[in-house]
């Protein structure tokens, strides 16, 4: 035993960092549930990753990454605790997750902070997440709903929007973005004129749009979903003459928005998070039919996966505790901006010392407590189509 | 001028939607009360009946407009419904003839029949599920406005828009000519005759050789035809979703309760009793009062009695009372 500790002592030394050896991250993501739909190109794009890492054979001295997928069912804490735990049972180094901000909430403090595993989540947009003990183990490729908050109160004061309604989802999604935007409006000196849940999956919004008509404003902010009751309250708003002007923060952005409403909505605008940063291009070129880029937080699957891996590198070690202080400094300037498919160049360049600035597919530059900046695009409903004013 | 828009802020939010509302839970409750009286139990599955009388007249209404066959300025759907009703009829007395006539022939206690109906009604609902999936489906055709509001604003030159949908319109029409044949049926047939002599007593109206059998078949024939109307009706109005009709079902017993059980003329006050405490409870009445105070003066808070959160509390709360102060319901039904 004592020979095998000095040989790996020295490989150690030799190599400039552990020796080879099989590395397991989790991806823990809801296969089934509400966003199944988009699980599979997040995935698909943490995996790509992690090929391509493998591929080039320069990771901690030609160590394998392999992937475990788990299911965090989106929306039962309980399952994607468990999911989580058999994780830990397999030896996972850090979970690529998890997805919907209830279950990360909940697997972060039960499952990965006890056992010291580094979660980082592409998709979890809480703003509880901000501010969670998590012991500096937990980063996100996306933003925070609070950041989305300031980019819809900066959109409506350019446009002149003084007072405005505000109606939310009553999920954790909503109740969370809701309060976000009401905190960045009113501290701009904007005016909401009343907060009102609406429950999803109702027939029937007409007595929540008549309470917010009462309560006036100049335009009705929709902080819910374009599939469920969101669509239902502009419906009942457009029906009752009580608004026509909306803005409409990511969850309502959406194929259905033009197909249900159209030319209904003209003039309303909102927000989407999105890039235009060149990365989105070349890992589209990379997806090949396994996944799609737009598809939402595809990319921030890959660049979660990769942050992970580069980081291994520049600690020199897999082990979670070691290498979570170093995420922050892939991600950020200075260094040598890196691209999606320069992974092997990215591994090279740390090994031989020189500091990278991981930029990745969506622009990775994390603020805070080691959430994403975050970048929206931001849009108006011209002739009922979606358009691109522009990215802020 | 202020008080004509306080009048029209007043129709638009809360008279026309309580108006077509109530009309739809006045016929689910008319469907309810008349189980009730003849067959002695409160039918659970009466919502998801809606539900799948609903789903099939929608697969219909899509068949005739690939077919190119519309009604003009009326939704096409009126011309399924007779479809989804005979479908719909023939799943119901298929449920009667293999699970109710069984506990009734037993003579089970109306509990047993309740427990029953709930297990149809989860049947009912995985069947519709099953056919037309859980998705939210327009089938509504035809103009959509009967007034819209901002028309109504350039032609009366009002600061306030009134906006009647078609299809509230056409509910509240429907309605009532429903209810008109109900009454008819009931009062001047023989066959109707027979049914209020054995929902008055069941043994009396035996004796006089009423057959029972009969009598049920064409107490479920009914209350289908009500139950597919009023769903159809209600998803032109807003929108189908299968659960949706689930959580109509509370609303729908609180206005047959409240009514009175058994007895038709109170299932349609109590539909709309229960839809305007619905809407005017949660109506936030800031404008109104303030176009109806003289000046410029608005009320500062909402002058909202209830958040809209709490819509469905309302049902229940006037459930309670009646049931706490005149338990057979305000036109003294059959429930003590």
């Amino acid at each position: 035993m004592k020979k095998l500790y000095a040989a790996t002592a020295a490989c150690a030394l030799l190599a400039g960092a552990a020796s080879a050896e099989e590395i397991k991250l989790g991806i823990l993501f809801g296969f089934t549930g509400p966003i199944e739909s988009l699980t599979g190109s997040m995935a698909a794009a943490a995996e790509k990753a992690i090929a391509e890492v493998n591929e080039s054979g320069k990771l901690l001295g030609g160590s394998t990454v392999t992937a475990v997928r788990g299911d965090s069912t989106c929306i039962d804490a309980a399952a994607a605790q468990a999911a989580a735990e058999k994780m830990v049972a397999d030896g996972v180094k850090a979970i690529i997750g998890g997805d919907c901000s209830g279950v990360t909430i909940a697997t972060l403090t039960n499952v990965a902070v006890p056992n010291g595993l580094v979660m980082i989540s592409p998709s979890a947009t809480s703003p509880a997440l901000s501010t969670t003990e998590d012991n500096g183990l937990f980063f996100r490729t996306s933003p925070s709903d609070a950041r989305e908050g300031e980019i819809a109160a900066d959109i409506m004061m350019e446009r002149g929007i003084k007072e405005a309604a505000l109606t939310y989802s009553n999920s954790d999604y909503g109740k969370g973005l809701a309060e976000a935007i009401q905190k960045a409006f009113e501290a701009k000196g904007g005016k909401i004129t009343l907060s009102a849940a609406h429950e999803d999956g109702k027939a029937d919004y007409s007595a929540e749009v008549a309470a917010l008509q009462a309560a006036g404003g100049q335009i009705l902010i929709v902080a819910g979903y374009i599939d469920q009751g969101g669509a239902g309250m502009i419906r009942a708003a457009l029906d009752t003459g009580a608004f026509s002007l909306f803005e409409l923060p990511g969850g309502m952005i959406g194929d259905n928005l033009e197909k249900n409403f159209g030319a209904e909505i003209n003039g309303s605008f909102g927000q989407v998070p999105g890039s235009d940063s060149p990365g989105m291009e070349v890992l589209q070129g990379m997806g090949a039919g396994a996944f799609d880029v737009n598809s939402p937080y595809t990319a921030e699957s890959y660049d979660a996966a990769a942050l992970m891996m580069l980081a291994m590198q520049a600690a020199g070690s897999s082990k979670a505790t070691d290498w979570a202080g170093k995420v922050m400094d892939i991600a950020n300037a200075p260094g040598e901006p890196i691209m999606p498919g320069e992974l092997g160049k990215a591994l090279d360049l740390i090994a031989a010392g020189t500091d990278i600035d991981y930029q990745g597919a969506s622009g990775v530059e994390l603020i805070g407590p080691g959430e994403s900046a975050g970048r929206y695009r931001e849009i108006e409903i011209k002739d009922g189509k979606i358009t691109t004013v522009k990215y802020r | 001028m202020d008080v004509l828009n306080g009048l029209v802020l007043l129709m638009n939010f809360v008279v026309v939607p309580a108006l077509s509302y109530g009309s739809q839970l006045a016929l689910g409750a008319l469907g309810v009360t008349l189980i009730y009286g003849i067959l002695r139990f409160s039918n659970f599955a009466h919502g998801d009946t809606m539900a799948f009388g609903t789903g099939i007249t929608i697969l219909g209404t899509w068949g005739l407009q690939a077919w190119g066959v519309t009604l003009g300025i009326l939704p096409t759907a009126l011309l399924a419904l007779p479809l989804g009703i005979l479908v719909t009829m023939g799943i119901v007395l298929v449920t009667d003839r293999v699970v109710y006539r069984f506990y009734r022939r037993q003579r089970a206690r109306p509990v047993i029949l309740v427990i029953a109906s709930v297990g149809v009604m989860f049947i009912m609902n995985a069947l519709t599920r099953f056919i037309i999936g859980t998705d939210d489906r327009a089938f509504a055709d035809g103009p959509r406005f009967l007034v819209n509001a901002p028309a109504f604003k350039a032609a009366t030159g009002l600061d306030e828009g009134l906006s009647i949908k078609a299809t509230a319109a056409l509910t509240v029409v429907v309605a009532v000519i429903a209810v008109g044949l109900l009454f008819w049926f009931l009062n001047s047939t023989r066959t109707g005759k027979s049914m209020r002599a054995y929902s008055d007593n069941e043994d009396l109206a035996l004796l006089s050789g009423i057959n029972p059998e009969r009598v049920v078949t064409i107490t479920w024939i009914i209350a289908t035809t009500l139950a597919v109307t009023a769903g159809v009706l209600y998803g032109l109005d807003k929108s189908f979703r299968p659960f949706n009709y689930y959580a109509l079902l509370l609303p729908t017993f609180a206005a047959a309760i409240v009514g009175g059980l058994g007895n038709p003329l109170g299932a349609i006050a109590g539909g709309f009793l229960i839809a305007f405490s619905e809407v005017s409870f949660t109506y936030a009445f800031k404008k109104v009062v303030g176009y109806l105070t003289p000046g410029t003066w608005e009320p500062p808070g909402l002058v909202q009695l209830l958040s809209t959160d709490y819509k469905f509390a309302v049902s229940f709360t006037i459930l309670i009372i009646v049931l706490l102060f005149r338990p057979t319901g305000i036109f003294r039904g059959k429930s003590a």
